[in-house]
C-alpha cells in the first residue's frame, strides 16, 4: 500500500520544549528580481505575524510570489527591505531551527530513508551515535516508514517521501517548520489522507508552523489562519482566521462557517486570479464559487 | 448493472520468490533466446554468404567478400594458443587502463573544481574549450614528438580522448544537482565541506560513470588507431590494433577478424567493469 493509516502512531516522545513557542514577523518584505528597467518586484512590503503554535497558511495565485516567501523565511534568500524575526532575532540565512518540507522531494536519493534523517544531526555531532538512531527510528515508527528505513527514496510512493521528509524535518527540533505546497503532485487518494495525518502530527504538539498551498479546501481544513496573497507583486490581501475547533475532522468542512470562509476567500483568489489574466477580465462573470481554488 | 459490492479486502498470500542468479533468470527469459537466435541466423548468413561464393560463384554483396565464420574459427583457435595474441591483449588493456585511470585521477577533481569554484571557472574553462574540440588523434604527431617513448605518447592520446568527456560530464552533472539538496543540507546545518562531501560528490557520481563509460569507449578507439599508426611500439606485441594492421600486411582476412572480435569482447569487458563498479558505488540506482 502506498498510503497508510492516516494517525501517527503514538510512541512516546522526548519533550521537545521549542515546540509551539515561536514567533514568526515579517515586517515590510519587499523582494524583486532582475536587474534595472527588466526589474519586477514579486513581494511587495509584506507584513504578517505567526503566532506561537499557530498553523498559518499562505494562499495565492499560482506564480504569485509563494515560494520566494518560504525561501526568505527559510533564509536561502533575502529581502531587498523589510525583515524577519524568529522569536525576535533577525533571520540571515538557513538554519536548524527552520525546516523546510519543499513541494517536490527533496530527499537525497543517493541515502536510503534512514541515513536521509539522521543525516542533520549526524553533521552536527548532536548526540551519541545511538541516541540519534534511536530518535530517528522513533520518528520512523512515527510516520509510518518503520518498514521502509533501509528502502531508497526512489522506492517510495509519493506519499511515503512526504513522509519521510517530515521526519527528516522533526528530527532537528525546529521552532518553525516550514511547507510549501508539499501535498501538490499526490494523488486524489493520498492527499486526503496526507492531509489528515499531517494534521494529527500538528495538533500533538502545535509546532509553529508555515504552511503554502494554492487549494483553499486544504487551507481551511488545516490552518488558524489564511494569509491571502495577491497577485505578483505579493501583497496581504487578507488575513482570515479559521475558527474551527482542533481536533479538525473531515466533516466540519461542510459546516456554514467553512462555506462562507471559502466564499470570502476564493472571492479574494477570483479576483486576484482575474487580473493576472489581464485581457480576458471581462470572461469574469461566473461567479467566484464555481471557480475553483486552483487560482 | 449491478450495485457496488464492496469486496473483502484479503491479504495476498505470501508468495515465495526462489532467489535465482541473474544467469539463470537470463536463459530463461524469451529475451535471451529472441538474441541468440539473432546472433545464429545471423551467423549462418555470413557462412552461406562466404560458402555461395565458393560453390555456386554467386557473390552476395558484403558477405561474399569475407571469409566463412568457420574459417575465422579456425584462425581463432590458431591465434589464441600463440602467447603472442594475448600479449596484443595485455599491450592495448595496459595502454587503455593507464590513460584512462589518470584522466579519472585528473578529470574528477578538475570537473568539481570547475563546478564549484567561480574564479576556478573563469580561468581554466576558456583554454579548456578551446583544446576540447580537438580529436585526440590530431594530437598523435605532436606527442610523438613531445614524450620521449612511443608508449607515454600512446598513453597520453588515451588519457586526452577520456579527460575531456569525463571532465565535461562531471562539471555537467555536478552544475545541475537540484539546488534543493543543497538547500536542505544548509537548512539542517552542513558546512561548505559538508556540501561538497555529503551533496555535490554523491550528486555527481552518476555522471562520473556517465562521463567514465563514454570515456571508456573512446580510449579503445584512440588506443587502436594509435596502435596502427605508431606501428605499435617496437617491444613483443604491438597491442590489437597492431595485431590488426599486421594481419592486414600479411593479407589474412580471418586475422583481420579476429582481432576485430577480439576488440569487440575487449572493449565489452571494459564497459561491464565499469557497470558493475556503478552499481556497486551507486546502490540507490539499481532498482529492486
Ligand atoms: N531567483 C529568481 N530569479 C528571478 N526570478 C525569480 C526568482 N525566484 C522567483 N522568481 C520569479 O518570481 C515569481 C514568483 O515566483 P514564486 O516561485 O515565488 O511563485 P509561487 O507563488 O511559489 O508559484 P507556484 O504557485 O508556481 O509555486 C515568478 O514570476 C518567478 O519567475
Ligand atoms: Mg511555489
Amino acid at each position: 500500500m502506498t498510503t497508510t493509516a492516516a494517525k501517527p502512531t503514538a510512541v512516546t516522545a522526548p519533550v521537545d520544549h521549542a515546540a509551539g513557542k515561536s514567533r514568526v514577523e515579517l515586517k515590510n518584505v519587499s523582494r524583486g528580481f532582475g536587474e534595472d528597467w527588466a526589474r519586477e518586484e514579486v513581494v511587495r512590503n509584506l507584513t504578517f505575524e505567526i503566532k506561537p503554535g499557530d498553523l498559518t497558511c499562505i494562499v495565492g495565485p499560482s506564480g504569485c510570489g509563494k515560494s520566494t516567501i518560504v525561501n526568505m523565511v527559510a533564509g536561502y534568500d533575502h529581502p531587498d527591505s523589510g525583515e524577519i524575526l524568529l522569536n525576535g532575532q533577525k533571520v540571515v540565512g538557513p538554519a536548524k531551527d527552520r525546516m523546510v518540507v519543499f513541494q517536490e522531494t527533496a530527499l537525497m536519493p543517493w541515502q536510503t530513508t534512514f541515513d536521509n534523517v539522521v543525516f542533520g544531526p549526524r553533521l552536527r555531532h548532536e548526540g551519541s551515535r545511538p541516541e540519534i538512531e534511536k530518535e530517528a527510528h522513533r520518528l520512523l515508527e512515527k510516520v509510518g516508514l518503520g518498514e521502509f528505513k533501509q528502502k531508497y527514496p526512489s522506492q517510495l510512493s509519493g506519499g511515503m517521501q512526504r513522509r519521510a521528509e517530515l521526519a527528516r524535518a522533526l528530527i532537528n527540533r525546529p521552532l518553525l517548520l516550514i511547507m510549501d505546497e508539499p501535498f501538490r503532485g499526490l494523488d486524489a487518494m493520498s492527499r486526503p489522507l496526507m492531509q489528515e495525518f499531517f494534521l494529527r502530527l500538528f495538533e500533538e504538539n502545535r509546532r509553529t508552523n508555515l504552511f503554502v498551498t494554492s487549494e483553499i479546501e486544504e487551507a481551511i481544513f488545516l490552518a488558524d489562519r489564511l494569509v491571502v496573497l495577491s497577485n505578483r507583486p505579493a501583497q496581504v490581501r487578507a488575513v482570515i482566521e479559521i475558527p474551527l475547533p482542533r481536533p479538525r475532522q473531515f466533516h466540519m468542512m461542510s459546516s456554514p462557517e467553512v462555506f462562507e470562509i471559502k466564499r470570502q476567500a476564493l472571492e479574494i483568489l477570483h479576483d486576484e486570479a482575474m487580473k493576472s489574466f489581464g485581457g480576458a477580465a471581462h470572461f469574469a462573470h461566473r461567479g467566484p464559487a464555481e471557480h475553483e481554488a486552483r487560482a | 448493472m449491478s450495485a457496488v459490492t464492496a469486496l473483502p479486502s484479503q491479504a495476498p498470500a505470501p508468495r515465495v520468490f526462489k532467489r535465482r542468479s541473474k544467469f539463470e533468470r537470463a536463459v530463461s527469459s524469451p529475451r535471451f533466446w529472441r538474441g541468440i537466435a539473432g546472433i545464429l541466423a545471423f551467423l549462418a548468413l555470413w557462412e552461406f554468404g562466404a560458402w555461395a561464393k565458393a560453390g555456386l560463384g554467386l557473390e552476395i554483396p558484403f558477405f561474399g567478400k569475407l571469409p566463412a565464420p568457420s574459417a575465422v574459427a579456425a584462425a581463432a583457435a590458431e591465434v589464441v594458443v600463440q602467447p603472442g595474441y594475448w600479449w596484443s591483449w595485455v599491450e592495448s588493456y595496459k595502454r587503455v587502463l593507464g590513460g584512462f585511470v589518470i584522466a579519472m585521477i585528473l578529470g574528477i577533481p578538475f570537473g568539481l573544481a570547475l563546478a564549484v569554484n567561480k574564479y576556478f571557472r573563469d580561468v581554466f574553462f576558456p583554454p579548456f574549450e578551446i583544446l576540447r574540440p580537438i580529436p585526440p588523434l590530431a594530437w598523435v604527431p605532436a606527442s610523438l614528438i613531445f614524450w620521449p617513448t612511443n608508449e607515454m605518447s600512446i598513453i597520453f592520446v588515451t588519457f586526452l580522448g577520456a579527460f575531456f568527456t569525463i571532465v565535461i560530464n562531471v562539471l555537467g552533472g555536478a552544475r545541475t544537482i537540484d539546488v534543493r539538496y543543497l538547500r536542505a543540507a544548509q537548512s539542517m546545518g552542513a558546512t561548505q565541506w559538508h556540501l561538497f562531501s555529503r551533496v555535490i560528490l554523491p550528486g555527481t557520481l552518476p555522471s562520473i560513470f556517465t562521463g567514465a563509460a563514454v570515456g571508456m569507449g573512446i580510449t579503445w578507439n584512440v588506443v587502436l588507431a594509435a596502435e596502427m599508426v605508431s606501428g605499435g611500439g617496437s617491444q613483443a606485441g604491438g597491442g590489437l590494433g597492431f595485431f590488426i594492421w599486421s594481419s592486414y600486411m600479411g593479407g589474412s582476412m580471418e586475422h583481420i577478424i579476429v582481432g576485430m572480435i577480439s576488440i569487440g569482447i575487449a572493449g565489452y569487458l571494459s564497459s561491464a567493469l565499469i557497470r558493475v563498479l556503478g552499481e556497486r558505488v551507486m546502490p540507490w540506482r539499481r532498482a529492486f
